[in-house]
């Protein structure tokens, strides 16, 4: 085997995609240049929702320098109806624009206007004169008279309710109780890139370049909506500008532009403005989540119990999960949890990365310090203590379960030396506090397909529509390529967002990098036992081959690839079936979050001052790449924990702060130097790679273990997230 | 955004009257409000290459600055940084780098309140669109004003340099159509609502801000602090502005201006009083600053503020007046 | 009916001459009138940092500024950083620390560090320096690149590429 290529899964090698990034060579949806002549898209928003457009006046916009046409209810193609079929589920359901003057919430789209220039149509959509006639909304789920129900299904976990043990008999019987509600703020992914597309119809056939995080269910969302076979529809999204969520499918933008090019007969590129993206990309609910947790005077815990309450946006059924985290972090005798929705008319409620984990616990790992604090033992040794053998709710065993292997080496690493009277260390005008909290994020395979062709010259062309949202997908993908077939990776082409290679899991769930990458695994591998068989066949003995230029080596000798390959190219396909890989446990990412924070006595300021984390996400496919995908995930912790929320005036149902000046992310100044941690492993039960996912699990643990941090700064323990300044100002010393 | 005509102005001498038009410097407010049509000028007059850039000290020891310094350049210059520090650092909290390079001294006077409703053309808001109402002051309002303010608005002027330029007694030289030049104390540039909020300042149509004056002889004690919830890049939740001498132990000529608590820069004259003459001590800055929010009133997300600022300001001027700092100056 | 403006301006080391509707910015002259996409909107509004260009040697959000008012201007972009094919020093650091994830906030981080790096040598402070020196390198990094949002969280990578180049230069 080639020493260049051996062993190179795992190695820090530097993104492929790297070159063209920093040169700004790399084509995102925006900046796709149509051959045709591109027209501009700008949308129009309901100002009021909802309720039924009484009124739509477009003559001045159309009569505004150069508009080409102005789209409403009244003149835009006809469509399926919204959410049909609706079995279909919602990524592939029909997601009609305009299709009548129902107005679903504030900011839904009442018009596009279609002009030359982007200047031109931001100006006559300031045109178009709408009138709502509202009716009385759902805006805020905690108010008293909302009609609660059970959600049908839950995003991510398999019940929406479990139970197990007697939750009241073992809480009655607990020595020590917390019972509280906490309050998570609704947020927005907000990736930098804008959700954007470019729709062309050439015929009856529809090109789209789009950001979008999975292809294949795109495709039937097009067709659903359009009334058209998803067969004619061709999806392209070769660089995505970031996802977290809010581009896993199809969103207004694309079925817009789709129908002004349909109108116009032009290439329409419909890019949402920043405070489109607050009211016209998805954003995840807030949330009241009760808990109550019991445990003995020893520490051992024996009830939780864990309800959750959120917004569901009228028609278009996704409820997020936070309480499924609780079910598998520790052991109790009884455990049960409930989610529960309010359907809701406000923009639509979906994914944001670590759906359920990234809030769930947050509020959790927040109880159990509270708990832990109560039955005075360390969080540290209390967290490890009631670490779970099973699967504390389904029975079933657990699969490289290693969360006290992160909490010891996460303490040992950071210098965990036990907890201080709250409000007790002190550095000039700074109260200093540390904080803990373990991370668990279940691991997911979903099925993969992928396409490998080799050509004589010795190139490798790795084909599928995965999609790298900045997750490092062309690079790991080249590497399990480079190993499997044992190939230099300057041979290698990875080749992704396109809706004519194979379909794949696309980007979402932390599924990606294990689903893709075993599915080019296969193809790589059948590709190398292909090539063995010819040589065979050619009486050549080759246990195990390379490829080097256009030869391949085998047995101490080389040969010519062009002897090897048919008509100058050998295509070979590969998937993952994720049923080989069920086995009956349950399989988990996990963590352990420390941190340090400062807490500015004058002003009740919060900062960060270190933030460290060790984690356990089987075998790391790049070093680099994954170290990246923890450090990122734990600085959206640190926004849930301290800066990010979406408000919405509840007598509107309207986002207010929508734009980057007032939704806060976190800025270069707000994240510390980051301790990323990466315990060696090999799943072997999750898939052929051994890896497990690594994207979303950064951000669970890290909110918590901020929270309680701040409360052994200052002695309060603040419910309610982001906790602001504000929160604390009555419980600072006097300077 | 609307369209309209741009012109340059090569000096200051060839002003003509704007009528529905606006004068353009760094833009980095106006733009931004033209693109949501909040601003719909007719006409943009780029005062940018009409001179106004110098900073130069004035035979009375005052310094002018031109209206056309970036915030980069005031933030840098070292006359500035020496005997003006509390300018220096005001600026550089506020915004970023490429913000700074653009915005101006006269613009920044004159950026517009980040209030939600403000910039949210759906709902009401007596700035932009007057008799429309108010929906911040039963809304979201944990940006918004607790002193001065009115029934019709409750926004607060969001500048950092403003608030440093009102505790400095800095001086605003503008020069009207006609041709006459006047002279506007910093902290009486900008209005309070009243029941006339969409106008945020006293200059008339086409009246141009040519310089502003920074008096000589500053108190040498300054300091500004901005409270936010963002390390960098993020608008003021309060700040302060002060600046004061120590006379025998006792704190003289004390200036303090807040930011993020009115639709002006507040100059806090009434604790400046109660601290005149008194030897530092936190008992004394609370007793000042209690006074100051006498009148102070809250909309609900904001009531905090009346607790906070106390306590900052009390905190800057805990270590202005700190035995240690003073030995590092003299 | 409002007239096109004449402008003229040189972009990476070109001239170009050109009527435009006055109310295009310099970001949207450089995508969509030059073709130069490098440039990214991520908020149009002065708030992100993603359409950093370096204009006359100085770093501005190119989405708040409007084309015409650049008459004469020499504007450096993302694309005019490397020499054919070689990288500039930074864009190579970046690559090394892995200091993007999804890249779209890239070429604004990229200029803006560019002109961060002459901001150093000029001595400019930022709200981090000392009355009379800077402070600690990688403080002075984050604060003076705070005005570049990176939702992927490069933040750390970002100071250490940059780091490695602002102390080979030192």
């Amino acid at each position: 085997m080639n020493e260049m290529t051996n062993k190179i899964i795992g190695t820090p090698l530097d993104r492929v995609d790297g070159p063209a990034k920093v040169t700004g060579q790399a084509t995102y949806t925006a900046d796709y240049r149509p051959t045709g002549k591109t027209a501009e898209g700008f949308i129009v928003e309901a100002a009021a929702a909802p309720g039924k457009i009484r009124k739509i006046d477009t003559q001045a916009a159309e009569a505004s320098d150069g508009v080409i046409a102005v789209l409403t209810h009244h003149n835009a193609p006809k469509q399926n109806p919204y959410g049909t079929p609706e079995e279909a589920g919602r990524f592939t359901q029909s997601h009609a624009m305009l299709e009548s003057d129902h107005v679903r919430h504030v900011g839904d789209p009442v018009a596009l206007v279609i002009a030359e220039t982007l200047e031109q149509a931001r100006h006559a959509a300031k045109l178009v004169r709408v009138e709502v006639e509202t009716s009385e909304g759902t805006f805020d789920q905690f108010a008293a008279d909302v009609e609660i129900a059970k959600p049908d299904s839950l995003d991510g976990a398999d019940e929406v309710d479990t139970s197990t043990g007697d939750f009241e008999k073992e809480f009655a019987a607990s020595d020590v109780t917390v019972e509280a509600s906490y309050f998570t703020g609704a947020q927005h992914s907000a990736a930098m890139e804008p959700h954007a597309t470019v729709a062309e119809w050439d015929g009856d056939e529809l090109t789209v370049h789009m950001a979008i995080q999975i292809v294949a269910p795109g495709l039937k969302a097009f067709a659903n909506t359009l009334g058209i076979e998803a067969d004619k529809v061709r999806i392209l999204s070769p660089f995505v500008g970031g996802g977290f969520g809010s581009k896993l499918g199809v969103h207004n933008d694309a079925i817009l532009a789709a129908l002004g090019a349909k109108v116009t007969g032009r290439p329409v590129r419909v890019v949402q403005t920043r405070r489109n993206v607050f009211s016209n990309a998805p954003h995840r609910s807030k949330h009241r989540q009760d808990l109550k947790i019991g445990a003995d005077a020893s520490g051992k815990l024996k009830a939780i119990s864990h309800d959750s309450l959120a917004a569901m946006a009228r028609n278009y059924p996704f409820a997020e999960a936070p309480a499924s985290p609780t079910r598998a972090s520790y052991f109790a005798p009884a455990i049960k949890t409930t989610h529960r929705v309010v359907e809701a008319d406000i923009p639509r409620v979906d994914s944001m990365r670590a759906p359920g984990e990234a809030i769930g616990t947050l509020t959790f790992e927040t109880a159990i310090d509270e708990i832990a604090e109560q039955c005075g033992i360390d969080p540290v040794e209390f967290r490890l203590q009631n670490d779970a053998d099973r699967d504390p709710n389904s029975g079933a065993p657990l699969a490289d379960r290693r969360l006290s292997e992160c909490i010891r080496e996460g303490a040992k690493k950071f210098g965990w030396d036990g907890r201080v009277t709250p409000g007790r260390r002190r550095e000039g005008n700074k109260l200093i506090g540390r904080g803990m909290a373990s991370a668990i994020r279940p691991n997911f395979l979903v099925p993969a397909e992928a396409e490998v062709v080799l050509s004589a010259n010795g190139q490798l062309r790795v084909r599928l529509d995965m999609t790298d949202i900045g997750t490092g997908t062309y690079t790991i993908l080249t590497q399990v390529a480079a190993e499997t077939l044992a190939i230099p990776v300057d041979q290698i082409t990875v080749e992704l967002g396109d809706s004519h290679f194979p379909a794949s899991s696309g980007s979402g769930g932390s599924f990606g990098a294990a689903s893709c990458g075993s599915a080019v695994f296969d193809a790589c591998g059948k590709l190398s036992k292909l090539l063995q068989q010819r040589l065979s066949g050619k009486g050549i003995a080759a246990n195990a081959i390379s490829v080097e230029g256009d030869r391949v080596r085998a047995g101490g000798n080389d040969y010519a690839l062009a002897d090897l390959v048919d008509d100058g190219a050998l295509t070979v396909k590969g998937a993952v079936d994720p049923s080989e890989f069920d086995h009956g446990e349950e399989e988990y990412s996990y963590g352990a979050l420390f941190s340090e924070v400062e807490v500015d006595v004058d002003s009740g300021e919060i900062r960060v001052r270190r933030l460290l984390g060790a984690f356990d996400a089987g075998r790391i496919l790049n070093e680099k790449t994954a170290r990246s995908q923890l450090m990122g995930g734990m600085i959206f912790g640190i926004g849930g924990a301290l800066l990010e929320e979406s408000t919405m005036d509840t007598r509107y149902g309207s986002f207010m702060n929508r734009d980057f000046a007032e939704y806060h992310i976190a800025v270069n100044r707000d994240v510390p130097e980051l301790e990323v941690h990466m315990l060696e492993g090999f799943s072997e039960k999750s898939n052929p790679l051994g890896s497990k996912g690594i994207g979303e699990l950064g951000i669970c643990g890290t909110g918590p273990a901020i929270a309680n941090a701040i409360y052994e700064a200052t002695g309060c323990r603040v419910r309610k997230f982001p906790i602001h300044m504000e929160d604390l100002l009555q419980h600072l010393p006097q300077g | 955004m609307k369209p309209f005509d741009y012109s340059r102005l090569d000096s200051p001498d060839a002003l003509s009257p704007l009528g529905a038009g606006k004068f353009l410097a760094g833009g980095t407010n106006l733009i931004d409000l033209m693109k949501h049509e909040i601003e719909t000028p007719d006409a943009l007059v780029d005062v940018t290459r009409a001179g106004m850039k110098e900073i130069s000290q004035q035979p009375d020891g005052s310094i002018r600055i031109g209206s056309q310094i970036t915030n980069t350049d005031l933030a840098a210059n070292s006359d500035v940084r020496q005997n003006y520090p509390v300018l220096s650092e005001a600026l550089l909290w506020g915004a970023t780098q490429q913000l700074r390079n653009k915005a101006t001294t006269g613009g920044n006077f004159l950026q517009r309140t980040r209030c939600q409703y403000f910039y949210d053309t759906a709902r009401a808001c007596n700035k932009r669109d007057p008799g429309s109402g108010c929906d911040a002051m039963k809304g979201l309002n944990r940006f918004h004003a607790i002193l001065g303010a009115s029934s019709s608005c409750i926004a607060v002027h969001p500048s950092d340099m403003a608030v440093a330029m009102a505790a400095l007694d800095a001086e605003v030289l503008t020069r009207k159509v006609d041709g006459v030049e006047r002279r506007i104390p910093a902290s009486e540039l900008h209005r309070l609502p009243g029941d006339a909020p969409e106008r945020d300042h006293v200059l008339e149509n086409g009246e141009l801000i040519m310089a502003v004056d920074l008096p000589a002889s500053p108190p040498r004690l300054q300091s500004y602090r901005k409270i936010r919830d963002r390390s960098s890049y993020a608008f003021a939740v309060v700040s302060a502005a002060v600046a004061l001498d120590l006379d025998d132990g006792r704190m003289s000529n004390v200036r303090i201006a807040l930011g993020g608590v009115a639709h002006k820069p507040w100059r806090a004259s009434r604790a400046e009083t109660a601290l005149e003459g008194q030897m530092p001590s936190r008992e004394m800055f609370l007793k000042a600053m209690k006074e100051e929010m006498s009148e102070a009133q809250g909309h609900g997300h904001n009531d905090f503020k009346i607790d906070l600022l106390p306590r900052v300001v009390a905190g800057v001027l805990r270590d202005l007046t700190a035995p240690e700092r003073n030995g590092d100056r003299t | 009916m409002h007239a096109m403006h004449p402008l003229r301006i040189t972009v990476n080391g070109q001239e170009h001459r050109a009527d435009i509707d006055p109310r295009r910015s310099l970001l949207d002259f450089a995508r969509d009138s030059l073709n130069l996409t490098g440039p990214k909107k991520g908020c149009d509004h002065g708030q992100c940092g993603a359409c950093t260009m370096i204009v006359n040697g100085r770093r501005i959000n190119s989405c708040l500024s409007l084309a015409v008012s650049h008459e004469g201007d020499e504007v450096t972009t993302i694309e005019g950083l490397a020499e054919g094919s070689d990288l500039s020093a930074l864009q190579r650091a970046f690559v090394e620390h892995d200091a993007f994830q999804c890249g779209f906030c890239t070429p604004g981080q990229i200029c803006s560090a560019t002109a961060l790096l002459d901001e150093l040598k000029e001595g400019l402070p930022s709200v981090v320096s000392s009355p009379d020196k800077l402070a600690e390198m990688d403080e002075e990094i984050r604060e003076r690149m705070s005005g570049n949002l990176c939702r992927c969280g490069a933040y750390n990578n970002i100071v250490a590429a940059i780091s490695s180049v602002a102390g080979d230069k030192s």
